[in-house]
């Protein structure tokens, strides 16, 4: 005890194997020290999660240094915009904010069409520093609100990790998912997505709910009640959590494991959960109305039939009788509930699965049925790769954490079990989703890696305190070393622990390298602002997009119409200020439609549509003198798809040549004549891209393209970007008639 | 534009030959000397005015006059003369200018009265330099061009020099651009060599003679102009002056009309696109750091910098661009070492720095100065070279309260001659300075005493509920637990003390001390074990130990057990000495209880790690 400053236990160790006679002095230290170790460890766990906090943070700055603090991808500047628009104007403008700057001439209403989580959290985040007169722009706030988010995310995963198993395997769970690239993959600085706060809220409502069964508090319950709420008004993703908990609480009843603190967890959890959903304004009524909500409350009330039936065998005495009440009491319950479920899909009170819903249990549903959602590229099923990409070791990890949580069964590990085997399911269906996995997977993982160090480190000490006390006797004893010989159970034990450790350690570095390097080369680039390597190795920035919008934003009437695949709107709100035909809530598949059909007709067709629809300016993407490969041209097939899905004058074979698409020569004529292959190429014939190659040469297709003598009749070039990724054409006005 | 202007230039013909009153006093222009320098988008005018006092009385007051379509766009007026004789030892001395009311003179002429340095008495000679620089002269003609086109302007002037006075000799050269010359007004006299047009001399011409002339010329200036720029200049006495300006840039040439092709912008050997500006260059002071470029929507990665330490040159170029009638905005902010600013002087500091903006060839039409100075300044004023609106705000940055005093100065038309240094006197007391830091850490200091409160204070709501009190006792099990375990690492001291003594006894053969070691341990362990017994009590008593009691017990019997073997030992040891038994036969003698000693020893360690655990 007292200021003494202490060597650490393993240091004090070591003096001790290798050098006797310091022995009794260290001891003594060694001894007094113990005292403390409770603190020390309290210490080394908060200094830990204090640098794993900060590495979760920093991690993910990449994008911030490599190009500089902005907002990424598509959805995040619609959310932007949305922030931008809550923080200058009030909560009360916001909640009821109609937009007219999108889905021209529909236009949107935004307060009730969105999940306000994120942006009330951004707000409130520039709220409170500016009370606490740190004058920040909102634009720093949201840039980093994902960062800070992922940050907290850890440190709920270490309470989960000590809930579910120990404080190791907590710790571990924490530095695993700080630097897990499935989740970096969305919360790098700029990602302003509400997946940013939904994986925390996630996880929190997750640890709350497993830490109410365990305990049986309504406290606890409360909690994860508000969790939920959080949730619900974060991320549409809410659905899983509704969907998992149920099936949880269904897997313990059937298993068995009834008891009064699932029942008290549950059932605050659910109602409160519910009501507290109700109020924002999005999902409403859905919690009672929605085919995907109702698993939720026939669980309830299948909670309801248990603690009945509970109540009624404490009362009957009698095992026959009991047997026969069960038996009628749940056939009737399940035939008052099937019954209610039919008449209220009968009658339409419960709305049938939507879409998204149905793609997720079936892959191969949205390609058939919904093609809007079919075309967006985080829809896909993913790939082999990219799971290894994403969980490097963790996916080997994560096997044996499962062997580990079957070896000890309780109703934690029962629900992380659950939770991974599910969304490891729905990561395989979405690209997206292997999000919602990743902290169910690094969990499991880090009980693997806890559990498996833990084994291994014990082996090594009980041996070293034999060898300790051989020792301790001094010199002149032959039967001390004979005694530690004999408690060898197995040959090389030691040894094998040793190298079983180094080689967990390297994996654990190769992890840690494999993440960096995925967060810095594939997601932290903004894809607002391409990079590529000149021929020196400099590089080089393709800042088209910007310049586009910019353009747009300075030199057009405030209130001109800009007509562009849908992929663009939120960008061209935001930046741009304009108002757009469609955007990225993509909620009108005929409008949708309506643009995809304008953009695959003949230029007079598509005049007679734009005519009709306001444009004033046309946008389209094109990658053909950079090689940049996401443009309109290689999308384009889906704008017919969509359009065709409504219109059926549209006609994808129309476009394809011997079910081929392609745009030179071979090309059939309605594609080398459509508006979005004019608009691409208008004048591209007269430009030489690559040396050697003649003029009118598509970088992004590798080839020659098949019209270059485009003429435009009814619209004429505004502006086109310095790299010609970004095309802009002014609708002209129709001619006098003669 | 075009007509209105002609308009004006009937009218004031109509005017003129209405108003050809007497001379408005007895001065004589014996020389008058025009230079027209149109090579940017700024007409700039330097006029050598020699005069004579004909008259009887001595003036002290000379009149500028200019036709009003001009003197409406006059952005700068300078009037200087020269003293000392020899061309050698000019120096100027500039003389207040004033707008003067047109009492007798025509309303389409704009006037202005120059206070003479001293009266001009009968038959002396004074010369002036005036320098003036009209805006929005140069009118684009055609107004509309489309991309492949050239720029063309037209510049509207008087061959002969407008004046109240008499003008005896007259002559004037405008410099033109190096490039195409479409057309200008022959006049008798009139000489194009090169790219200077030159009209005159004329002698001897009534006042108020006018003859006016049109000159038609393609210009490759970038006709840049800030509809409004806003100069942030923030005083931080750490060191640092921030500069942040805000530029909303419109090109004001010929509108582009019809198409914009980047191919055709792009195209090599002939781009066309002649009427656009790409770059603007800013020449910042020297030592300008942290200089940065952006504007709503980020940052614009197209700029270079070259410094020396003369000058900072910025080249910035915009996202695109900007042809006739095209617009932009953007922001750049770059810092300035705070010693090269700011100077002290009667006990009160001021701040001298330049008021127009560094971009060369820019006119602003509308520039507001903001000058923030640090939180606590008092007693502020401003002054400048010439005439300025002057207001005060407030302004709230990083950890203020009662917010900063900014001075904002307004003025419209500037062109790159305001570019004069303004100074801003204020007080400020250093003490100041520590107002941010030490809120800063008192703010740290409450966190943490917060944090000390919270984890020390009890904040259960009921005092009475089974789960506090249950949490009150097993705080307390906890703490019976150390102090046993204390006890007990005493206990396990004592006996290395002990050992400690028989190998003492072995080397030395002092079989008094080792006794006196037993005895002084023997009542030392005695001691330990009785302030162990109430704690044992205590542990046996308490429900919430019951798990765990026998384990202490089992531990504390252990320990005596030890006790006891180790004093049976070291009797056998000090037995063996007094009996001067031979060193290998006490050996085998406590080897059995040695090997027990060991195994306890490991059991009592094993223990309190188990009990350690918990």
């Amino acid at each position: 005890m007292g200021g003494k400053s202490e060597p650490t236990k393993s240091e004090s160790m070591a003096t001790k194997t290798t050098n006797p006679d310091l022995l009794n002095t260290s001891f003594f230290s060694f001894k007094s020290l113990k005292l403390k170790t409770k603190q020390q460890e309290l210490l080394l766990r908060i200094s830990i999660l204090g640098l794993v906090y900060i590495l979760a943070f920093i991690a993910r700055l990449f994008s911030v240094l490599r190009y500089e603090s902005m907002i990424h991808e598509f959805d995040p500047y619609f959310n932007y915009r949305t922030t931008l628009f809550l923080t200058e104007k009030g909560f009360y403008e916001f909640w009821n904010w109609f937009d007219s700057e999108s889905w021209y001439p529909l236009g949107r209403i935004i307060g009730g069409t969105l999940y306000p989580g994120l942006m009330v959290t951004a707000a409130l985040i520039y709220w409170t520093l500016r009370f606490l007169r740190f004058f920040v722009h909102i634009r720093e706030v949201c840039v980093l609100t994902a960062p800070f988010f992922a940050s907290n995310t850890t440190l709920v995963a270490y309470f989960f990790g000590k809930e579910i198993w120990d404080t190791g395997a907590g710790l571990v769970a924490a530095v695993l998912i700080a630097i897990c690239p499935g989740y970096i993959s969305r919360s790098v600085a700029g990602s302003y997505d509400n997946e940013a706060v939904a994986i925390f809220a996630l996880l929190l409502t997750f640890y709350l709910f497993v830490k109410a069964v365990n305990t049986g508090s309504l406290a606890w319950a409360l909690g994860s009640a508000f969790g939920y709420f959080y949730m619900v008004s974060a991320w549409g993703g809410y659905v899983f959590i509704i969907n998992l908990v149920p099936l949880y609480v269904l897997v313990l009843l059937i298993t068995g494991r009834y008891s009064m603190r699932l029942y008290i967890a549950y059932n605050c959890m659910y109602i409160l959960g519910m009501l507290l959903a109700m109020q924002i304004r999005f999902v409403g009524f859905q919690h009672v109305q929605s085919g995907e909500h109702m698993g939720a409350m026939g669980v309830f009330l299948l909670m309801q039939v248990f603690y009945f039936l509970d109540w009624v065998k404490y009362q009957l005495n009698d095992t026959k009788l009991f047997q026969t009440f069960l038996r009628i009491t749940v056939t009737s319950a399940i035939l008052v509930g099937g019954i209610a479920l039919g008449v209220g899909t009968a009658s339409g009170y419960i709305s049938p699965w939507t879409g998204r819903f149905y793609s997720l249990l079936d892959p191969t549903y949205a390609k058939d049925h919904i093609p809007i959602i079919a075309s967006v590229s985080e829809h896909q099923p993913t790939a082999w790769s990219s799971f290894m990409f994403d969980y490097h070791i963790l996916l080997f990890l994560f096997p044996a954490g499962l062997y580990f949580c079957f070896k000890r069964l309780t109703d934690a590990t029962i629900f992380i079990v659950m939770y991974g085997l599910t969304s490891l399911y729905f990561a395989g269906v979405m690209v997206r989703l292997i999000l919602v996995a990743t902290p169910a997977v690094c969990l499991i993982s880090a009980i693997a890696v806890s559990a498996t160090v833990k084994n291994l480190t014990s082996l090594l000490r009980t041996k070293q305190k034999v060898s300790q006390t051989g020792s301790t006797k001094g010199a002149g004893s032959s039967k001390a070393s004979s005694k530690v010989t004999l408690d060898q159970s197995q040959p090389f034990q030691k040894n094998g622990a040793i190298a079983l450790l180094v080689g967990v350690f390297y994996l654990l570095s190769r992890y840690a390298i494999h993440c960096t390097w995925v967060t810095s080369e594939a997601y932290s680039s903004p894809s607002i602002v391409l990079a590529a390597r000149g021929a020196h190795g400099n590089r080089i920035i393709f800042d088209d997009y910007r310049e586009a919008y910019y353009w747009l934003r300075q030199n057009t009437p405030t209130d001109a119409k800009i007509m562009s695949w849908w992929d663009y709107g939120y960008q061209i709100t935001a930046m741009g200020n304009r108002t757009v035909i469609v955007d990225n809530n993509t909620w009108n598949n005929t409008h949708i439609a309506t643009v995809g059909r304008a953009m695959s007709s003949y230029e007079d067709e598509a005049y007679d549509i734009m005519r009709s629809l306001d444009v004033n300016y046309v946008l389209v993407v094109f990658g053909g003198v950079t090689g940049y490969s996401s443009d309109d041209i290689n999308k384009f097939l889906w704008m017919v798809r969509i359009g065709g899905g409504v219109f059926p004058v549209i006609k994808e074979p129309d476009y394809l040549v011997n079910g081929e698409f392609r745009v030179d020569k071979g090309a059939s004529p309605k594609m080398l004549n459509c508006l979005m292959y004019k608009l691409c190429y208008y004048r591209f014939g007269e430009l030489t891209t690559e040396y050697g190659k003649p003029p009118g040469y598509d970088r992004a297709r590798g080839v020659e393209i098949g019209n270059k003598d485009i003429k435009l009749e009814h619209l004429e070039e505004a502006y086109t970007t310095s790299n010609w990724i970004v095309r802009i054409y002014r609708v002209k006005p129709p001619t006098n008639r003669l | 534009m075009k007509q209105s202007s002609v308009v004006d230039l009937l009218l004031l013909l109509l005017a003129i030959a209405l108003f050809a009153t007497p001379a408005f006093s007895d001065l004589v222009l014996s020389k008058v000397e025009r230079r027209i320098d149109v090579n940017s988008q700024i007409a700039r005018v330097t006029k050598t005015l020699k005069v004579v006092n004909s008259g009887s009385e001595s003036v002290s007051e000379f009149i500028l006059t200019f036709p009003k379509f001009l003197g409406n766009n006059l952005a700068y007026l300078s009037v200087a003369h020269s003293e000392g004789k020899g061309k050698s030892k000019r120096s100027l001395v500039n003389l207040s200018v004033r707008e003067a009311d047109s009492k007798g003179i025509p309303d389409s002429i704009s006037v202005y009265s120059v206070a003479l340095p001293k009266p001009l008495s009968k038959g002396d000679t004074l010369t002036l330099e005036v320098v003036a620089a009209f805006t929005n002269v140069l009118q684009p003609f055609p107004e509309k061009i489309t991309q492949g086109e050239i720029h063309l302007v037209m510049l509207q002037e008087s061959a002969q020099y407008l004046s109240p006075y008499a003008v005896e000799s007259q002559s004037l050269s405008i410099k033109l651009p190096n490039a195409r010359i479409e057309s200008y007004t022959k006049l008798e006299n009139t000489k194009l060599q090169g790219s200077e047009l030159k009209y005159g001399p004329y002698k001897n011409l009534q006042s108020y003679s006018y003859s006016p002339i049109v000159v038609h010329f393609e210009s490759k200036a970038a006709f840049a102009v800030a509809e409004n720029l806003v100069r942030e200049i923030e005083v931080s006495h750490w060191g640092n002056v921030q500069v942040t300006e805000h530029y909303n840039v419109v090109h004001r040439g010929a509108q582009l009309r019809g198409e914009f092709s980047r191919l055709d912008f792009q195209a090599r050997p002939n781009p066309r696109g002649a009427s656009a500006f790409r770059h603007l260059l800013a020449r910042l002071p020297p030592r300008a750091h942290s200089i940065y470029y952006r504007d709503d929507i980020g940052n614009i990665s197209t700029s270079e910098m070259q410094s020396d330490s003369k000058k900072t040159e910025l080249l910035i170029e915009p996202r695109f661009p900007l042809f006739g009638g095209w617009k932009t905005f953007f922001t750049i902010g770059y810092g300035l070492p705070l010693s090269d600013f700011l100077f002290v002087s009667e006990g009160k500091r001021f701040l001298n720095i330049s008021f127009g903006s560094p971009i060369l060839d820019l006119v602003t039409e509308k520039l507001i100065v903001q000058v923030v100075l640090p939180e606590g300044s008092k007693d502020i004023s401003v002054t400048t070279p010439f005439a300025v609106k002057q207001s005060q705000e407030i302004k709230y940055s990083h950890l203020d309260i009662a917010g900063r005093p900014v001075v904002v100065l307004e003025k419209n038309n500037v062109v790159p001659d305001h570019n004069q240094h303004i100074q801003v006197y204020y007080k400020f007391s250093n003490i100041n300075l520590l107002s941010e830091p030490l809120m800063l850490i008192s703010g740290f200091f409450i966190l943490f005493i917060t944090c000390i409160i919270y984890t020390r204070a009890d904040f259960s709501i009921s005092k009475s509920s089974p789960t506090y009190l249950a949490k009150l006792q097993w705080d307390e099990v906890l703490a019976t637990l150390q102090e046993v375990q204390s006890i007990i690492q005493k206990c396990l001291a004592t006996h290395d003390k002990l050992e400690a003594s028989l190998r003492d006894l072995s080397r030395t053969g002092d079989i008094q001390t080792c006794k006196a070691a037993r005895k002084s341990t023997d009542s030392l362990l005695k001691d330990l074990s009785k302030e162990l017994k109430p704690l044992l009590g205590f542990l046996q008593s308490s429900p919430s130990a019951s798990h765990i009691s026998p384990k202490v017990e089992e531990l504390v019997a252990k320990e005596k057990e030890l006790e006891e073997k180790l004093m049976a030992k070291h009797t056998t040891v000090v037995e063996g000495y007094e009996k001067k038994s031979s060193g290998r036969d006490i050996e085998n003698r406590i080897a059995s209880q040695q090997q027990k000693i060991i195994a306890l020893r490991q059991e009592i360690e094993d223990l309190l790690e188990f009990i350690d655990e918990i």
